[in-house]
């Protein structure tokens, strides 16, 4: 367990410095609820229904950010190599530094979302709704992210093919995720149906993407 | 003492550390007069006592835009006058003009809700305020993703110097678009449309808001110089270790 461990916090210590993911991706997931009013139009009548739909919309996106580097950067540095060559079996390795990935980029955007959701006239019942549906989700788009990044982990300009490999997969999270924070607010289908198919998608999630992302590091870096 | 003789951050250090006690110390004397003074002023005939979050929301706002005024003259200093403390200055005024700038956001959405009924509209002095944060956060993240600060401090100026257009904007944007906000009640053509009662004690937080923010960027000036010989040493150890 102390390799793991020890992986976990190096991603972490990593990912607050310099030119790390950490923060940018609440900066990110701010600059792009600013921007909806622009786009749609002030009317908070209008904000507060689409309200959840634009901060899942912002958290993807955002989520998307940190992906990037997530693998590329130890395969740089020469660390990815000495990860497949190690001990500790390729799935866990993975599976930890999605866990770190999700703590400083998935569970800092979970916390300011409540604030956030303020700006777009969100109240309290949907406020809970979607801290809680966001809390359960965003591991799901670190982990399915994770199969993207380790097959781009070899290209150079890998950023917009994760997206595009990435993006189509998070479908049915984004689906679930709004469908249970909409149905906390308006009904009239109950919340707990969306939302246990949004806990079965992460679980799977947990478990599918470090084995998807482990195959794919293991044909790339041959 | 000229600027340029402050240009030495030996100097500097001198200065500052001579400085700072004084500077501390009036700013607690004009907090303490100041928040007196707002207390024993007369509540709204209108609003009541919730008129007094004016006297931390008016001065933050005031301070975050001087903040960034500072910043861009830094980033002048740094661009055409090459002075040495110039980014030194920008680097350590960041933070404390976004934290003012919260406090502005914060403190008005906390006033909107009684008096407007909703913490937030997106009226365009509320907006252009929001995007100054952000323009705060943006360099702040800027500063931070760079390694080397002297590096740094050209593409921030750069960014800086850009972000000033927003300035003018928030200042005009209650004249320039129907806003929730209210218009201009100090600074404008004719003279305030402020009692006295109100206005003085405004005016005394205003003061004391800014010998607030004199000594929060003399201490940072004086920690960023301190971080910078710090991380100097280091390299100095890590290349004499290989």
């Amino acid at each position: 367990m102390i390799p793991l461990a020890a992986v976990v916090v190096r991603d972490m210590r990593i990912a607050v410095r310099v030119g790390g993911g950490a923060l940018m991706g609440v900066l990110f997931f701010l600059v792009v609820v600013t921007l909806t009013p622009f786009a749609i139009g002030p009317d908070l009548a209008l904000l507060k229904r689409i309200g959840p739909a634009i901060l899942w919309l912002a958290a993807l996106l955002a989520s998307l950010l940190a992906l990037d580097r997530l693998f590329s950067a130890d395969h740089d540095d020469g660390s990815l190599d000495l990860i497949l060559t190690g001990r500790a079996p390729l799935e866990l390795v993975v599976a930890a530094k999605g866990l770190a990935h999700w703590l400083t980029t998935g569970l800092p955007l979970v916390i300011c979302a409540p604030l956030i959701g303020l700006l777009l006239n969100l109240d309290l019942p949907a406020e809970a709704a979607l801290a809680l549906t966001l809390f359960v989700g965003t591991p799901a788009l670190t982990f399915i992210g994770l199969i993207g990044a380790a097959i781009a982990v070899t290209l150079r300009r890998g950023g917009l093919l994760l997206a595009v490999i990435v993006l189509p997969l998070t479908v049915p999270v984004l689906i679930f995720g709004v469908g249970a924070a909409n149905a906390a607010i308006v009904g009239p289908m109950p919340f707990g149906m969306p939302f246990t198919v949004l806990c079965a998608l992460t679980l799977a999630s947990l478990v599918v993407g470090p084995f998807a992302a482990a195959a794919a590091l293991r044909q790339e870096m041959e | 003492m000229a600027l340029t003789d402050l240009a030495n951050p030996s100097r500097f250090l001198k200065f500052a550390d001579g400085v700072i006690v004084w500077l501390a110390g009036l700013t607690v004397v004009g907090l303490a007069f100041g928040i007196a003074q707002a207390m024993l002023a007369p509540d709204d005939y209108q609003q009541g006592a919730t008129v007094k979050i004016m006297y931390l929301h008016v001065p933050s706002a005031w301070l975050g835009m001087l903040c960034w005024g500072v910043m861009s003259v830094a980033a002048l200093g740094t661009l055409v006058w090459r002075h040495p403390l110039a980014d030194v200055a920008a680097k350590a005024a960041a933070p404390i003009g976004a934290a003012f700038t919260l406090l502005c956001l914060v403190t008005g959405s906390l006033w909107g809700r009684p008096e407007w009924g909703t913490y937030w509209v997106w009226d365009a002095r509320l907006t252009s305020e929001l995007v100054l944060f952000l323009l705060y956060l943006a360099v702040i993240a800027l500063w931070g993703t760079v390694e080397d600060p002297s590096r740094a401090a050209r593409a921030v100026a750069v960014l800086t110097l850009v972000g000033a257009v927003d300035l003018p904007i928030i200042k005009f944007s209650v004249d320039w678009w129907n806003t929730l906000h209210q218009g201009a009640s100090v600074f404008r053509p004719g003279g305030s449309t402020i009692y006295p009662t109100i206005l003085v004690p405004l005016f005394i937080m205003a003061v004391a808001f800014t010998l607030l923010f004199a000594t929060l960027l003399i201490a940072a000036m004086r920690n960023e110089i301190l971080r910078r010989r710090v991380r100097t040493m280091q390299l100095m150890q890590a290349s004499a270790a290989s």
